[in-house]
């Protein structure tokens, strides 16, 4: 009754490209991203921010860079983890090494060198394809955890690979509290979500989804694989890298290679894959469900075994948390393969005709 | 030189080890198409049930007999690897047929959670031993040649033997049986392969049991050699560049795959690692898979992808 556009006349091709074309979805995000800079401050508390809400912000930003590459191009990579990691030891590297360096300006070239390293891992996708190109990918995590700590100039000669940054300031402000933090990473996020959505609804975006959908068939009709594919490697890579820069720089502080190992892949993987491949708004849903779903299982299974009497032991409560977060993915590829994406159009869907039946 | 041929030796039993692993993923690759990654995750289930029922099983029975002992503790840790199939298939796999690559991937890896959470309720976290008589001492070779001699790690010749006659028998057994042919029939063409009769998910147990002995035994044999731990399930990256040279649907790929990269490993690591700082071994095995994929996208023996518009 209330979704739908009926009335809602475009005159002029800029109002008809916008990137939301119905009045209710532009007041909707509009409204959404008010609240996550205005309301969600006055209602969180200092646990959330810390445990739940900037993980999840800067999850979201890398599982938009994996999306990218893998949901829009098609190409699977078990590297992300690797190019998060060197966004966040380059931008290390540029904060301290450079004198005065702004944090802004030594993340985004963390992004950078990250864009180079990923295009570089990503030369093999002209000829390798599929699984082949998957396994082709974990040479770059393998490599770069390697590189990290065997190779002292990135950590500062550091042994262990450990590095640590502090008194981060912007523009003046300090990036100190969990407030601060959280601001900092949804600006991030709101940019580079923006910037990601106008991308894959132009030229460069349809490119990838061809070669997505069919690379023999798209470079058929004229579009250049190697451009396409190394450009989704670099955009994909750039969003990684900043994020782990993030990750590094907002949410741990101080960090070693071993936060940015073949579980992140994986873990980003989850989440472009549970959200939806080929879907902005999927990477968003994505990182939410990993993000929440172990702290979830953490407080509820201790709950549950207390209800029934029994004592689990916290290697227990470690196990049993394996086990229930590998049962509900495969529970959740089973019953909805195209991801948390695909429940979201289905009920916008519904919405449009809701309350008649056609 | 001496030097050179224990490095090559001792890289071509790593090799074997490598290729039991990789066995596994080609086996359940050629059936059903999934890319198994809970291969690693079977091998520590396996070779945590084996070291506990050969722990238990004495102890329940009473008895001290120690080869009897390990007899019955392989039957059972089987069997386990056959229950493990049967409810992967009814459970999972079936509900996920015609689904993209990548969705059985994550599905498998969702597989792999579960095993690593389940393997270590039941039967406990800490570090076990196998011990089924795996002879510990060096050996030298070759003495009248070299001075001093070549010397051996005679565990790892018995490893290597027992890898060998694995896929000697893998092989028959796809070759000349009739369960094997219809293996093949499967691998081959699932929708012909059904046409004629062969029913597609006693073949996807069949062919998940038979990955899970390849598991168990590489299980028991890399258990022997460095202690029943969850460290074991890393054994299944190791072996993933092998399959990629290898090809992903080839046997004897994975054979000599293993090879090449068991030799490129442990030479490089003591030639060039000390140039670099070491502890090369992991990645240099991917980036030599890469670079024979660059020159034969499909691996060493994978069949030629043919892409049609």
């Amino acid at each position: 009754m209330f979704y739908r556009e009926n009335g809602q006349f475009k005159t002029s091709y800029r109002a008809d490209q916008q990137i939301f074309p119905i009045a209710q979805d532009r007041w909707a995000i509009l409204a959404l991203i008010a609240f996550a800079f205005v309301g969600v401050p006055l209602l969180a508390d200092e646990y959330m921010f810390r445990a739940i809400l900037i993980p999840f912000l800067i999850l979201a930003l890398a599982a938009l860079g994996v999306n990218i590459l893998v949901g829009y191009c098609g190409q699977i990579s078990l590297g992300s983890g690797a190019f998060m990691a060197v966004g966040a030891y380059m931008a290390y590297n540029t904060y301290i090494r450079i004198e005065g360096m702004p944090v802004i300006i030594a993340l985004l070239s963390g992004g950078f060198f990250a864009t180079l390293v990923g295009m570089f891992f990503g030369i093999p996708s002209l000829r390798v394809k599929g699984l082949y190109l998957a396994v082709a990918t974990l040479a770059a995590q393998f490599f770069c955890d390697w590189a990290f700590l065997r190779i002292g100039w990135f950590t500062n000669n550091n042994a262990s690979g450990s590095v640590s940054v502090s008194n981060l300031q912007v523009f003046g402000f300090a990036i100190q509290t969990p407030l601060q933090k959280y601001i900092f990473c949804l600006a991030f996020l709101v940019v580079f979500g923006l910037l990601a959505k106008n991308l894959v609804r132009s030229a460069i975006g349809r490119e990838w989804m061809a070669i997505r959908d069919m690379d023999v068939a798209a470079a058929v009709i004229g579009i250049r694989p190697m451009y396409a594919k190394l450009s989704a490697f670099a955009v994909s890579s750039f969003i990684i890298g900043v994020a782990g820069g993030l990750w590094g720089f907002v949410h741990l502080g101080s960090w070693e290679p071993a936060a940015f190992s073949i579980d992140r892949s994986f873990q980003l993987l989850f989440m472009v894959i549970i959200g939806g491949m080929g879907s902005i708004m999927g990477s968003f849903f994505g990182a939410a469900f990993i993000v929440v779903l172990p702290i979830f299982l953490n407080q509820f299974l201790p709950a549950l075994g207390a209800l029934f009497g029994v004592e689990i032991s916290t290697a227990g409560i470690s196990h049993t948390e394996f086990m229930v977060f590998g049962a509900l993915i495969v529970w959740f590829l089973i019953v909805e393969p195209h991801g948390l994406a695909k429940l979201w159009s289905i009920g916008k869907q519904k919405l449009r005709l809701w309350p008649f039946p056609h | 030189m001496a030097f050179f041929l224990e490095t090559l030796l001792g890289g071509l039993m790593a090799g074997m080890l490598y290729s039991l692993v990789a066995l596994g993923f080609v086996l359940i690759y050629k059936a059903s198409g999934v890319f198994n990654f809970a291969q690693g995750a079977m091998v520590l289930f396996a070779a945590l049930a084996m070291a506990r029922f050969s722990q238990w099983i004495p102890e329940w029975l009473g008895m001290d007999n120690k080869l009897l002992g390990n007899v019955l503790a392989f039957a059972v840790a089987a069997a386990c690897m056959f229950v493990l199939a049967w409810l992967i298939e009814r459970l999972v796999l079936r509900h996920l047929v015609n689904q993209e690559g990548v969705t059985l991937l994550m599905a498998t890896l969702g597989i792999t959670y579960f095993l690593d959470g389940l393997g270590q309720t039941i039967f406990g976290s800490d570090i076990y031993q196998i011990d089924v008589g795996m002879p510990k001492d060096p050996i030298f070779l070759l003495e009248g040649v070299f001075e001093g001699g070549v010397l051996v790690n005679l565990e790892d010749v018995y490893a290597a033997c027992v890898a060998a006659l694995l896929v000697v028998v893998l092989s028959l057994f796809f070759q000349k049986t009739s369960t094997g042919r219809a293996l093949r029939a499967v691998a081959d063409d699932h929708q012909a392969a059904q046409s004629i009769g062969i029913p597609l998910n006693r073949i996807w147990v069949i062919v998940w049991f038979v990955a899970g002995i390849t598991a168990l035994v590489a299980g028991i044999i890399w258990g022997s050699k460095m202690g029943v731990q969850f460290s074991l399930t890393t054994v299944a990256l190791r072996a993933l560049p092998v399959i990629i040279l290898g090809g992903l649907t080839s046997v004897p790929g994975a054979i000599i795959g293993g090879l090449i990269i068991g030799v490129g490993e442990k030479l490089s690591e003591v030639y060039i690692g000390p140039m670099v700082g070491g502890g090369i071994e992991i990645w240099f095995a991917y980036v030599l898979a890469l670079v024979f994929l660059l020159f034969r996208p499909q691996g060493l023996f994978g069949e030629k992808i043919i892409d049609r518009v």
